[in-house]
């Protein structure tokens, strides 16, 4: 009897116990849910697009003609914003971690994440009404010198709207990305490992390359790839900026499109068929960026087993 | 003997063969002289001086370096003059977008009735009117405020529950379950949905569920939700994981039912963190553009109800304002009105982000005994 006495107790609270866990569990089935939502969903509403006549899609030729110069574009300016952003984004992250004083290094931080908070309509008009018209005189000149390579084909635009503008206000936009992620995992490299090189007469830039970047590289690159997938999924800073067109391979002309773009620009007016076409598009999108978002997260949670180094 | 205790002006064999302490700044003011006057050659501007300067301070430090202490002395040089360059790189465009919004948006901010009034009824006649005879500029922001506050508050309403339970789901019943595996990992990869795929799901899914081509501020709320849940529930969770174990076991020794632990000592500890982690998420999502233009369209008026009516934002309206001006010959005032709104966008944005700081510090557990 006195067993049962010690085990049993309120009701109440028990159905409380209950009621709790299962609640927290269907908060988490539920986000589950939702991503699976999304992809439903979204393939509800594309698959009349996808079965359409061609000649009933934009530009008469099928679904698969609407889509590929757009997902090229997307990756170009993705390219773009990733090859100005990296070696940039990991030059910050060293400063931080390794170079700055002490004191000043989750000050700066703070200032690198303020890029962050900005929001992207900002930096697409920031990017349309003053990048744009800064950058058109070293379009010129590219086009000028440089015209002989495909990329930097003349005649440049006038108004600077082109795919490199708008790759370089993506690069801005993701560097706070991979900036805090570089970060975090440089400030997570052994202090043992870090002092053994210094003790060993190395310099501080030896050290860096013979412990620090070996040890974050697995997380530099997952983090790279997160930039990645923003900077494909990007909308604002694209449609803003740059004065789209049919792919070329000239970065500096107006010209080419992204899908994010693409839909922000022609979903507020679309109706019937354009409207699946769209979502069809915004599929795509997503299964581009959850490729890249799970290879990038499962990079980091490979990399998680083994950083107990210390 | 005398000889010894005489100061010796020679420097010690410890510091031979390195440069003097004052070396930098000698190289940095040389820089900047030289660049000077290279810049005064082609046409002074401020952007052109620091980066000649930069470039001619790096090669000198280098090449000094590389005389006196060797090659691996100057490699490091040279690595530290390039990651510092690049941090100041990335200041560049902080502060441009900062000085560009303030210049532009402050008149726009300046003109009485911006932030009470809305764009119901300004036609393109009152902005060639503002420009050709000199009339103030009409319209505002209220309606995309209202717009912006309503949306952002439903989103929340939805995104915190069901991201603080996840959360408490993950931290205090997972215990590394393949279920609290699975979520967090689809948590993580939800981070990187686009924003604009996060719209047209909440479409996609509204058309399939209420019929075509419903746009409310509703739709909008709920695909913010789909941007807001996972901060909110990584957020919460790395603050749930530092409550103290024995805290949770002092309220069990005392026998205290779990979930009574949880709401009772677990959450109230970690509020401090999980508040300034809501905050930044709303930060987050306040400025998105992209899906609200797909879920909710854009207004000129005001509309109080998020169930029904498109709605307008302040982001779309900026964007709006911006891509098809009220006056499609006179785009100056309607730059001017995305340029204020862009204003009170960032102030907001920001003041979150302060915000977010002070609620973790003021409300942070009293860790000290």
């Amino acid at each position: 009897m006195t067993t049962t006495s010690l085990t049993t107790s309120r009701g109440a609270g028990r159905a409380g116990d209950k009621v709790f866990s299962a609640a927290t569990l269907a908060a988490g089935c539920l986000i589950l849910a939702v991503l699976f939502g999304v992809a439903l969903f979204l393939l509800i509403q594309a698959f009349p697009a996808l079965v359409a006549s061609p000649d009933e899609i934009q530009g008469g030729k099928g679904f698969f003609s609407y889509i590929w110069p757009i997902v090229i574009g997307t990756l170009i300016a993705a390219v773009i914003a990733l090859v100005i952003a990296t070696p940039v984004a990991i030059g910050v992250a060293l400063f931080i971690s390794h170079f700055a004083p002490r004191k000043l290094a989750s000050g700066l931080g703070y200032v690198i994440d303020l890029l962050a908070a900005i929001p992207s309509v900002v930096y697409g008009a920031w990017g349309a009404a003053f990048l744009a018209k800064e950058i058109s005189p070293a379009y010129n000149w590219l086009a000028n010198n440089m015209g002989w390579l495909p990329i930097f084909q003349g005649p440049a635009s006038a108004t600077g709207k082109t795919i490199l503008t708008a790759g370089i206000v993506l690069s801005v936009m993701i560097l706070p990305i991979i900036t805090s992620l570089s970060r975090e995992i440089f400030l997570q490299t052994p202090k043992l490992h870090e002092e053994a090189a210094l003790a060993l007469g190395a310099t501080r830039w030896e050290m860096i390359r013979m412990a620090v970047l070996p040890f974050g590289r697995p997380g530099v690159i997952s983090a790279v790839m997160l930039g990645l997938g923003r900077a494909l999924g990007e909308t604002m800073a694209v449609a803003l900026v740059l004065s789209s067109g049919a792919l070329t391979a000239s970065l500096i002309q107006s010209g080419n499109q992204t899908i994010a773009a693409e839909i922000a620009l022609n979903f507020p007016e679309a109706s019937g068929l354009k409207v699946n076409t769209l979502i069809a598009a915004g599929l795509v999108l997503f299964v581009i960026t959850l490729g890249v978002n799970m290879i990038a997260r499962w990079i980091i949670s490979r990399h998680k087993e083994f950083s107990g180094a210390n | 003997m005398t000889a010894t205790l005489t100061p010796v002006k020679k420097r010690s064999a410890l510091t031979k063969g390195q440069l003097p302490k004052w070396a930098p700044y000698l190289v940095l003011g040389i820089a900047l002289v030289l660049g000077a006057a290279i810049l005064a050659l082609i046409g002074f501007n401020a952007l052109g001086w620091g980066l000649v300067s930069a470039i001619i301070f790096a090669i000198g430090l280098v090449g000094w370096s590389g005389a006196v202490e060797g090659s691996r002395r100057a490699k490091d040089k040279l690595a530290t003059c390039l990651v510092v360059g690049a941090f100041l790189i990335a200041l560049l465009p902080l502060f441009s977008v900062i000085w560009t919004v303030l210049v532009n948006g402050l008149p726009g901010l300046m003109d009485p009735g911006f932030l009470t009034t809305s764009m119901n009824g300004v036609t393109g006649a009152f902005d060639n009117k503002t420009v050709e005879e000199g009339a103030p500029v009409v319209g505002g922001i209220f309606h995309a405020l209202i717009g912006t506050l309503l949306i952002t508050v439903l989103a929340t309403i939805i995104s915190v529950p069901v991201g603080l339970l996840t959360a408490v789901y993950l931290v205090e019943y997972g215990n590394d379950r393949p279920l609290a595996r699975a979520i967090t990992f689809f948590v993580d990869v939800m981070t990187g949905i686009p924003s604009i795929v996060a719209g047209l799901f909440a479409a996609a899914f509204f058309f399939a569920v209420v019929g075509p081509g419903t746009k409310t501020g509703a739709v909008a709320a709920v695909a913010l939700s789909v941007l807001m849940i996972p901060v909110v529930v990584r957020s919460s969770e790395e603050m749930l994981k530092i409550v103290p174990n024995e805290l949770r076991e002092a309220a069990y020794a005392l026998g205290v039912r779990k979930w009574r632990t949880i709401l009772k000592v677990v959450i109230p500890t970690a509020i401090s963190g999980i508040a300034s982690g809501v905050t930044l998420a709303i930060a987050r999502v306040i400025g998105e553009t992209a899906p609200i233009l797909v879920t909710a369209g854009f207004a000129t008026s005001i509309n109080y109800n998020v169930f029904s009516g498109w709605m307008a934002s302040l982001p779309t309206f900026i964007y709006t304002q911006i891509l098809n001006p009220t006056s499609p010959s006179n785009p100056d005032p309607s730059s001017q009105r995305a340029w204020g709104a862009a204003l009170v966008l960032i102030i907001l944005v920001m003041v979150l982000n302060l915000g977010a700081r002070l609620i973790a510090r003021m409300f942070a557990p009293k860790t000290g005994r």
